[in-house]
């Protein structure tokens, strides 16, 4: 029999064809996971650039390095792409996309070829977005409020707004395949609480996207027929009303902001109980606030419309609705913390990415409070507090979560591991230079300066400078790694099964794995979280 | 690694008693909870036209073309009824019989796409195509929101139409593609995929139909 023979040299996914044709074709998981990760990081680099031309005309009150207008398009630039090319792909799309069927001890997706077809819809979206930017941009901001953007804006609103549609689908076809794989392709024995609280947090995303990314795309078609006919609903000249854009964009947009978060709420729930040596405390109030922010998300958009004229009674409701918001996530807080109480904790790099993100989150949540307070609100509407808000939550929390597990599951996609002191060098320069170009943010907008202008009064030019240094040091720790996780390609020591002496069933497969994922039968583990006795001994130390 | 196995069999990792059925209806399912919700946003942004402007909406719809619209209407619902007849001989393995039904409930399809296309000739040439020729009859000025009706009329029954086509599309895939002899079951999960789809391309209408042609007619 040569089947042990084959069994032993079977190649991995990466070594499963070498040619182009062999990737752009491919219905393999992993490698259409790699692809998403290739072209995210490319769109978060030319988001990355936008923003950095922005800092940099805010390093002076004047308006003295681009022109109003300019600036108008750069930061909408920023927004469009951090938002639908980078951010909302990127927990899901790269690591889910990579882990889902590993961790629940599939084969592959439930639909292999559509999960393909999403990767080629997100690059057309893309690189209609991306034309729209290379012949003049759009200067209506991320949000697309109309009647500016439908009446008055002489740029390329249609280009952009029909790259952002095709993108939209390509988010659906995702969330679909991740729905469906999750019900019917778990492993003998994998109970749906016995699911790593990555995939519940994958599961509750694919519902939002599945559910609130179609009311995008039939409002990106209104707006673009309206802009096309110069007739319609949203053009209060014939009797439409611009407020309806603003309900209809974010009854999407606000749950978008749980599609980023919720599954960086689950690499952190699996990154923290490996490193603390503990298991996940609360395992099923975590599952439950995942499920539980996923669903009052979608009841909580009239809070971007306080200042909007919408009814008092409204904006009551809509406040108390997000305020409820921050139940679970408190809950989630609390139970990261309690499972570092007692455990031995390793402050890998994976570990440090971690823990960041559970601080700045909570800022970022807080002050989300702070917004969602009818009265204050008024004051800090439209001012840097809000931005400062939503990068605390988007970049402290998301990309400082995808960052961590892209070093955390680093070894297992690529069977390499990466330089360990330098990630942690780079862990700790994002962390410093995050904090040191928002923080000071709150301050200014709580001094009232508005966002979205080019120049502003000198009073507030130490914060800006300040924040302006922030973000070079934060560039730097995003630097960081694309140089030391290419060197770690070629030169990074051989990454053996479970490096991290990690419980999940991924960590049962190869690293990196075979096409076909596993090499032998699965075997659910009885706990995906079996880090203390009784069981520690048995649940794979690191070899 | 130490037992011999073979790759194929060893990564059996979905439970046996699934069948592939059950993965692509499923998935149709959630596709159609998509489409609810992308058809959805529409009908909410209808509500509320219709409500903030009643006469423009009742005298708009009053100009939609009823006889045609219910003709559609009586069009779909028999295609509909050949989609289930096709779904139900694919599970009796009536290959023939599916086929035929697959391509009838297209060809009233596309029948419904020519009437289709037929009313919108009349009313572009009667100039209710909204934008600035925008008129109602010989009314050159017709109340506010009446234009604001045809957008949606037009808006709402464009995007029908393409789901339609899609529909058109799947259905004579299926019936230019036989079951592999291999997996029986495949074709009958893919028919029933299809024809679920069908279903409510035509469920999206039946909800149109009301709302465009009915609404505002008494007199």
């Amino acid at each position: 029999m040569t089947s042990s023979a084959q069994a032993q040299t079977a190649p991995n996914y990466l070594q499963a064809g070498w040619t182009l044709r062999s990737w752009l074709c491919t219905t393999d998981h992993k490698r259409i996971a790699i692809l998403y990760a290739l072209s995210i990081t490319a769109f978060f680099f030319i988001g990355g650039a936008a923003a950095t031309l922005m800092r940099l005309e805010l390093a002076t009150p004047q308006g003295d390095l681009v022109s109003a207008d300019s600036y108008n398009k750069l930061f909408t630039a920023h927004g469009v792409i951090m938002v639908w090319l980078f951010l909302i792909p990127s927990i899901p799309s790269v690591l889910g996309n990579f882990l889902l069927p590993l961790m629940i001890g599939a084969r592959d997706l439930a639909f292999p070829r559509l999960n393909l077809l999403s990767w080629y819809l997100y690059v057309a979206g893309g690189l209609v977005t991306l034309a729209a930017l290379v012949l003049g941009g759009v200067d209506t901001g991320w949000t697309f409020y109309t009647p500016y953007a439908t009446m008055f804006s002489n740029s390329h609103v249609a280009l952009t707004l029909v790259g952002v549609f095709i993108t939209g689908f390509s988010s659906i076809l995702t969330g679909l395949n991740f729905i469906v794989t999750t019900h019917l392709l778990r492993a003998p024995g994998m109970g749906w609480f016995k699911l790593p609280l990555f995939v519940w947090a994958n599961y509750a995303t694919s519902v939002i996207l599945v559910l609130a990314t179609p009311v995008l795309a039939i409002t990106t078609l209104l707006v673009v027929a309206e802009r096309l006919f110069q007739i319609g609903v949203f053009d209060p000249a014939h009797g439409g009303d611009p407020l309806l854009f603003q309900h209809l964009f974010w009854f999407y947009s606000h749950p978008a902001v749980y599609i980023m978060v919720l599954p960086a709420m689950g690499v952190a729930s699996e990154i923290i109980p490996c490193f603390a040596r503990r298991r996940i405390f609360g395992y099923r109030f975590m599952a439950y606030a995942i499920l539980a922010i996923a669903g009052v998300g979608f009841l909580v958009w009239g809070h971007h419309m306080f200042v909007s004229g919408q009814s008092l009674t409204a904006s009551l409701v809509f406040s108390l609705l997000s305020f409820i918001v921050a139940i679970p996530s408190a809950i989630k807080v609390f139970n990261w913390t309690a499972t570092l109480y007692k455990g031995s904790i390793r402050f890998d790099a994976p570990m440090l990415y971690a823990l960041g993100f559970v601080g700045l989150f909570t800022i970022g949540g807080l002050t989300g409070l702070f917004l969602a307070s009818l009265a204050l609100d008024v004051h800090l509407t439209d001012t840097y507090f809000v931005v400062s808000h939503f990068h605390y939550i988007m970049v402290g929390g998301s990309v400082m979560a995808y960052f961590g597990g892209l070093h955390f599951w680093w070894p297992k996609a690529t069977g390499r591991m990466y330089p360990e002191m330098w990630a942690r060098v780079a862990a700790l320069i994002v962390f410093f230079g995050f904090n040191l170009t928002f923080f000071p943010q709150y301050v200014l907008g709580y001094q009232g300066m508005p966002r979205r202008y080019h120049a502003y009064p000198p009073e507030y030019q130490v914060l800006n400078v300040l924040s302006s240094a922030g973000a070079s040091i934060l560039a730097i720790g995003y630097l960081l790694p694309l140089g030391y996780f290419a060197w770690s390609l070629r030169r990074g020591k051989i990454a053996p099964r479970n490096p991290w002496g990690a419980a999940g069933l991924e960590w049962q497969a190869p690293s990196p794995p075979p096409p076909h994922n596993f090499d032998a039968p699965v075997q659910a583990p009885a706990d995906v979280y079996a880090y203390r006795p009784p069981r520690s001994a048995t649940a794979g130390e690191a070899p | 690694m130490n037992r011999p196995l073979r790759t194929d069999m060893a990564m059996a990792a979905r439970p046996p008693s699934l069948e592939p059925s059950t993965q692509s209806q499923f998935g149709m399912w959630v596709f159609i909870g998509t489409e609810a919700l992308f058809f959805g946003g529409l009908l909410l942004a209808y509500a509320w036209g219709r409500a903030s402007h009643p006469e423009g909406f009742t005298a708009a719809s009053r100009h939609t073309d009823i006889v045609l619209g219910t003709l559609n209407t009586a069009v779909l619902l028999c295609s509909s009824a050949l989609a289930a007849l096709a779904a139900l001989h694919a599970r009796e393995a009536a290959w023939p019989s599916c086929r035929r039904c697959l391509l009838a409930a297209a060809g009233l399809g596309v029948l419904f796409l020519c009437i289709k296309g037929a009313e919108y000739r009349q009313e572009w040439t009667e100039g209710l195509f909204p934008g600035p020729g925008f008129r109602l009859g010989d009314d050159h000025t017709p109340p506010v929101g009446s234009a604001m009706f045809f957008q949606f009329y037009f808006t709402a029954t464009a995007l029908h139409a393409l789901h339609l086509m899609i529909g058109i599309g799947l259905m004579v895939w299926q019936a230019l593609h036989p079951p592999p002899p291999d997996h029986p079951g495949q074709a009958v999960s893919r028919v029933e995929a299809t024809t679920l789809y069908w279903h409510f391309v035509d469920m999206v209408w039946i909800v149109l139909y009301p709302l465009l042609y009915l609404g505002g007619r008494h007199p």
